[in-house]
């Protein structure tokens, strides 16, 4: 059995950390799902999805793996984050968690956007990083989905949101929330020239981003068993005084109830992308595709 | 003179139980109103209302938050905090102001959009999301103004608007004070310090540029006088809907667009710091 899977094709090969981040490859882990343990390499040559179908979270780096190789190119980079409201309290300070996240992930926000090919389609692209004080949508957040979907809109090409967020960033108050106006007018902006926008929800979307550009996507997939709400669990089970079903707000859950259109595993998810934006870029296969203008 | 009052008694001022509520402004300003029940899908959600009213000799379509003024009334409208339904309601409201090209009002005094189970089987997020979606692109003017409480997706479900007004001691807020707390510290005892922190009250939002005008309240609070209050907000809010009636449809999205798109604060690095790779010194 573990040779079958050992010898399953490889989708896609997920971005290769840098060594200083990644784990060294002579090391085992533990699925947070089934409790087994596996090799570092072959969970990576598997997209990181545990024997018992367990899918570990992917960092915004290694999902760039998911595009044709090398075709990634990272744009709006020169973006970073500023602590508009002072934010310093006894127990937290907003500059210094900042520079401490930066100092973990380097990335300057919790966001990579950029173009890429999947396929050979021509994609805009935005990556959600949730090492980042948890894939919290703050000014940068919005800001990178906004030109991504303003370039997607001047290259006629379609958007790909790649999600994983725990919501708004407290940090940046109500700034942060007026993000959600800005991403949503962007994507409208695209939608008026006939280009979709594919949201990927991965393992957790909760709610600014599910409360804006992430929920009003034309196609919206998730990941098996990922987490998708607007008010978290521990909210709502204080608020009821109850235990909560295991399953609830799982993407199952969420494509039971109508709130997304499917779930696919990470192995599909390279083929399932290819052939849906086919479909709106080549609307009639005998007739030349509609050019993007790179 | 007045006392200066912190952040935390906002909070409390803007909660207090005989401040002016979106029923109490429809009663002083409109000559004329209906309130048009249900979202056309589910159910009539208690804790938004809506309909077609005249102020001024001007139709327009009002929607705000409701809260009760006791606990029976409060459970009815669920502490104003609305389920889809309630946004579904309002969205539908929307296009009807579209359709007849009418102007829009938004009342804003919500904690939150509910968080209960049926909520989210529901789609509350979604409805949220449709919503600021559906407000981004109508064609009519729209004008809002926070009267109590402007919590977070719940408050810009209908908040996505031309003009954004708050009431002197209004808070707007990316989560109500408690929860705020209880996300960053675990603690929503620390709710006051959570109040000061995130700068929530309408002179610090001005001072941000993200509302666009205080309307003064009486000393204590709009409770105080509360029918005057709501006279002078009307006022304002008619001023602004004046403006914004004159200028072409065109300009006025484009002019919405631009409102949004400017919100947000951030650096642009120069090139030599994005190419010092090992340091990290952004903020």
């Amino acid at each position: 059995m573990k040779e079958l899977f050992r010898r399953a094709p490889k989708a896609f090969t997920p971005g290769e950390q840098t060594p200083e981040q990644g784990t060294p490859d002579n090391m085992w882990v533990k699925c947070p799902s089934c409790g087994d343990l596996t090799y570092v390499k072959q969970l990576r040559d598997n997209l990181k999805v545990c024997k018992c179908g367990h899918h570990m979270r992917l960092s915004a780096f290694e999902w760039q793996g998911l595009f044709d190789s090398d075709s990634f190119i990272q744009e709006d980079g020169d973006i970073a984050p500023l602590d508009p409201l002072n934010f310093v309290s006894p127990k937290d300070n907003y500059a210094q968690k900042l520079r401490d996240s930066q100092q973990e992930t380097g990335l300057y926000d919790a966001m990579i956007s950029g173009s890429a090919t999947l396929m050979g389609q021509p994609l805009q692209v935005t990556i959600s990083e949730f090492e980042f004080i948890g894939g919290s949508m703050g000014s940068v957040f919005g800001e990178k989905i906004a030109r991504a979907a303003e370039r997607a809109y001047g290259r006629r090409v379609p958007l790909l949101t790649i999600n994983a967020s725990g919501g708004a960033r407290m940090h940046e108050g109500v700034l942060a929330l007026m993000q959600l106006p800005k991403v949503n007018l962007a994507l409208a902006r695209l939608g008026s020239i006939g280009m979709p926008h594919i949201s990927l929800m991965t393992d957790p979307c909760y709610g600014g981003v599910l409360a804006s550009y992430a929920s009003v996507a034309d196609i919206i997939i998730a990941e098996p068993g990922a987490r998708i709400g607007f008010a978290g669990r521990r909210v709502i089970e204080q608020t009821i005084r109850q235990k909560l079903p295991a399953n609830f707000q799982s993407a199952e859950f969420m494509l039971e109830h109508g709130m997304i259109d499917m779930v696919v595993p990470r192995t599909d998810m390279r083929n399932t992308l290819a052939r849906l934006f086919k479909l709106y870029t080549m609307r009639d296969a005998s007739a030349t595709p509609i050019p993007a203008d790179v | 003179m007045k006392t200066p009052l912190s952040a935390w008694d906002k909070v409390q001022i803007s909660r207090h139980v005989q401040r002016p509520r979106t029923l109490d402004y429809v009663r002083v300003l409109c000559e004329d109103f209906f309130e048009l029940h249900g979202d056309r899908r589910f159910a009539d959600d208690a804790a938004i209302v809506g309909g077609v009213g005249r102020i001024n000799g001007r139709s327009v379509v009002i929607v705000g938050h409701q809260k009760g003024r006791d606990t029976r009334e409060n459970m009815r409208r669920n502490f104003g905090m609305p389920k889809p339904d309630g946004y579904r309601k309002a969205m539908r409201l929307f296009h009807h102001a579209e359709k007849f090209a009418l102007p829009v009002i938004c009342l804003i005094d919500t904690p939150g959009a509910d968080p209960s189970m049926e909520s989210e089987t529901r789609g509350q997020g979604n409805a949220i999301a449709e919503n600021i979606l559906v407000m981004a692109q109508l064609k009519t003017p729209l004008v809002s103004l926070v009267i109590g409480e402007g919590g977070s997706g719940g408050a810009l479900a209908i908040g996505v608007t031309d003009r954004i007004l708050m009431l002197e001691n209004s808070i707007y807020s990316v989560a109500a004070p408690e929860a705020s707390a209880a996300i960053l510290w675990r603690d929503s005892s620390k709710a006051p310090d959570a109040a000061k922190t995130m700068r929530i009250t309408a002179q610090d939002l001005l001072e941000m540029r993200i509302i666009d005008d205080i309307i003064p309240e009486p000393e204590g609070g709009a409770h105080n006088d509360a029918d005057n209050t709501v006279r002078l907000a009307g006022a304002r809010i008619m001023h602004h809907i004046n403006e914004l009636s004159q200028m072409p449809l065109s300009a006025l999205l484009d002019q919405r667009y631009q409102k949004y798109r400017v919100m947000g604060a951030f650096t642009t690095l120069s090139t030599s710091q994005t190419n010092e790779g090992d340091a990290l010194p952004f903020v």
